[in-house]
């Protein structure tokens, strides 16, 4: 029970659909979602393979919590090989899909080849089929997703798509669902665009089962009264969403300002959730509506915003005059901090058009920095640009590159490269801020030093939410440790990366874990699942999760040498705040690190690690 | 002498009339605590998650007797969270 037991195999290149079981003797090993599509990847695709090749497979799977009642039990991830990364790559996200998808009676839906012209796959609960989507090609998320509900006349399908910056090959485009919520980063949308799939479109009434009903009621819900009762699920985040980070961040010295040139931004302030709560001059207004949430969340973490109609971007396009998907602290963040500008509204118009055109705003935003960057410092031209003076602070670039990286156009499809190939391309590689080719997330690892480890060993490239060690460091959660030393994260970073791909195995989302321990999870897991789970069973999952998930990046031809933060994080100090004079210690943590995973010096998991772990 | 306080999130209803961007200057006695800013500003100590002077954070046990100095900089918040 909780698993549908289900899998949907569909085959582009041949157009078939067709159903499987679910192997139950892996999900027993792997939980689902994170762990157990890893788990059918690695077996079923060669780590060599080109991202973009037919040969590349991508699969959408949900935990064995999804569509439950369970809090926040709406996930669903992309698990591919990562078209920025070249990296194992997983792409969690909430809204609707994940819970419709496991509705209609699927754990996963494996996608291999490619299609000879566009297709979007089409359920309705037992049937399957795909479907011309030629129509579609060439549209943004939001009208593919209108287009859909129209074509099938029924409004309650839900719909992942791409964009048109998938379509053209950006290489950090997102699956995006219910409109603006994304399985974000690595470029999990732009290996969908390879294969000329434009969307997945779901409807699914079947219900989802559970072991022991009563028992998973009860366990539900006292899970829910802890998530009510805490002040962070209960009181904070619906408040303030993520962005109530952006000054406690940038206080803390650790906020990456100008491409990580500074720790601090002067604008901070302008572009956090304090602001956003603020009524404008125009109309009276915040910029903040409302807060939302996803499928069966009792956080609500989400925002909904409007732009000022007065603003530039918007002014003469009513179109964007809406309420939609407004901005995280991480987006805010890469398309303020990291570029330096401090204006809101065109924040939100970029981040809408992120939504819209279905590309992450971290890795845009952070490659937008550098190219910023490599501007003023006369690497990158007026000429390169197209005549875009692509200065630190100029909302006006920020919004017209936006708009070209979305169309795949101009300098936007340089921009759509990302920092990595950018840099290289311009000849200053140091430049790009970036892990195994994916760009750093909204925290400096020189004033949180765990999370130079986290960005370092993660293992799709740099990303917070593979270790949240800033949740300890800064915040206090569960227990509060010193952000300015290394000792002692090499543990703090190995044991949240271990509970974390327990949370992103289940159906669940991460951010329970500010409440919740894996002590309040597994009763759910147990009461739900077949078989016992326990909180010591739940942890040996995260960790072969995470050996797993290694084990694939070597095979591709990852090593310890990749396992680094570039020079200007472990040789430039920070030059305010409390980090002053301090670079990250990674030198230090990372061997402590190996050694604690159970891996060689050069960080390849032993045959003792493997064998213990039955991998 | 003068110190500057920072309240943010549900905080910020009590900061002075004539706070900016959610900062004010305020006038202190020399010798004085967090303890003592937090009880003369009536915020609920319960909700003085996180207080960091000049950015560091000092814990629950040092806000006693921390001392502040001229020109410091109080922030708190409630317990917050992101990511």
């Amino acid at each position: 029970m909780a698993w549908a037991k289900n899998i949907l195999r569909v085959n582009l290149t041949e157009g078939t659909c067709k159903n499987e079981p679910l192997n139950m003797e892996w999900a027993d090993k792997y939980l689902g979602q994170r762990g157990l599509a890893t788990k059918y990847f690695v077996e079923e695709v060669d780590p060599k393979v080109d991202p973009l090749s037919p040969d590349n497979k991508l699969i959408m799977a949900t935990g064995p919590l999804t569509g439950t009642c369970a809090s926040t039990a709406g996930r669903y991830s992309v698990i591919t090989k990562g078209a920025l990364t070249g990296a194992i790559a997983c792409s969690n996200s909430g809204g609707f899909f994940g819970n419709e998808m496991k509705n209609a009676g699927y754990d996963m839906i494996i996608f291999e080849g490619k299609a000879k012209s566009p297709v979007y796959l089409f359920i309705d609960n037992d049937d399957a089929k795909l479907v011309d989507a030629g129509d579609m090609w060439g549209t943004s998320v939001w009208d593919t997703e209108d287009a859909i509900k129209q074509k099938h006349q029924d409004p309650q399908i839900r719909v992942a798509s791409i964009g048109v910056s998938g379509e053209k090959g950006v290489k950090y485009a997102c699956v995006v669902n219910d409109y603006h919520r994304a399985a974000g980063r690595s470029g999990v949308g732009t290996v969908m665009g390879a294969k000329n799939l434009k969307a997945v479109a779901i409807r699914g009434t079947k219900g989802v089962g559970v072991k022991d009903a009563g028992r998973f009621f009860e366990a539900a819900a006292a899970g829910k009264a802890v998530l009510a009762g805490n002040a962070v699920t209960g009181e904070g985040l619906p408040a303030f969403g993520t962005q109530v980070l952006m000054n406690v961040i940038n206080e803390t010295g650790a906020l990456p300002t100008r491409n990580h040139r500074d720790v601090q931004f002067d604008g901070a302030h302008s572009i956090s959730a304090e602001a956003m709560a603020e009524p404008r001059e125009s109309d009276g207004k915040p910029n903040l509506v409302r807060n939302s949430a996803c499928f069966g969340c009792t956080i609500a973490c989400g925002r909904i915003s409007t732009i000022d109609r007065t603003h530039y971007t918007v002014a003469e396009r009513p179109q964007y005059q809406i309420a939609s998907g407004g901005l995280e602290y991480e987006a805010a963040w890469a398309l303020g901090a990291a570029t330096g500008v401090d204006d809101l509204d065109a924040l939100t118009f970029a981040n809408f058009i992120c939504n819209e055109q279905g590309y992450d705003p971290i890795s845009f935003g952070a490659t937008v920095g550098a190219a910023m960057e490599m501007y003023e410092d006369g690497y990158i031209t007026d000429k390169d640009t197209g005549g875009i003076e692509l200065k630190f602070g100029s909302a006006k670039a920020l919004t017209d590159i936006a708009e070209l990286t979305g169309r795949g156009e101009g300098f936007g499809a340089e921009i759509g490269l990302g920092s990595k190939l950018l840099c290289e391309k311009y000849g200053h590689p140091e430049l790009s801020m970036s892990v195994k080719g994916q760009e750093f997330p909204a925290y400096d690892s020189r004033g949180i030093q765990g999370m130079g480890l986290t960005y370092a060993t993660s293992n799709r490239g740099a990303c917070h939410l593979r270790s949240y060690t800033v949740a300890s460091e800064v915040l206090g959660i569960p227990e509060k440790t010193d952000p300015l030393v290394s000792d002692g994260k090499a543990g703090l970073v190995k044991a949240f990366q271990d509970a974390t791909a327990v949370f992103d195995s289940a159906g669940i989302c991460v951010f329970t874990s500010f409440a919740w321990s894996l002590e309040d999870v597994a009763p759910q897991i147990d009461a739900a699942c077949d078989g016992e789970w326990s909180v010591e069973k739940l942890l040996e999952v995260g960790e072969r999760v995470w050996n797993l998930e290694r084990n694939f990046n070597n095979a591709a031809g990852f090593t310890a040498a990749d396992d680094k933060l570039p020079e200007r994080l472990v040789k430039d100090a920070a030059k305010t705040g409390p980090a002053k004079g301090l670079t990250n210690q990674l030198d230090k943590m990372l061997p402590e690190y190996y050694q604690l995973r159970g891996w060689t010096p050069d960080g390849v998991p032993t045959n003792e690690t493997l064998s213990r772990l039955g991998l | 002498m003068k110190i500057r306080i920072k309240l943010y999130a549900s905080l910020a209803e009590y900061l002075p009339a004539d706070a900016v961007k959610n900062e004010a200057d305020l006038e202190v006695n020399d010798g004085t605590t967090p303890t003592q800013v937090i009880s003369r500003l009536g915020l609920p100590e319960r909700m003085c998650h996180m207080v960091l002077v000049n950015g560091v954070y000092i814990a629950p046990d040092e806000r006693l007797e921390k001392v502040l100095e001229e020109g410091d900089h109080l922030a708190i918040w409630p317990p917050v969270a992101g990511g």
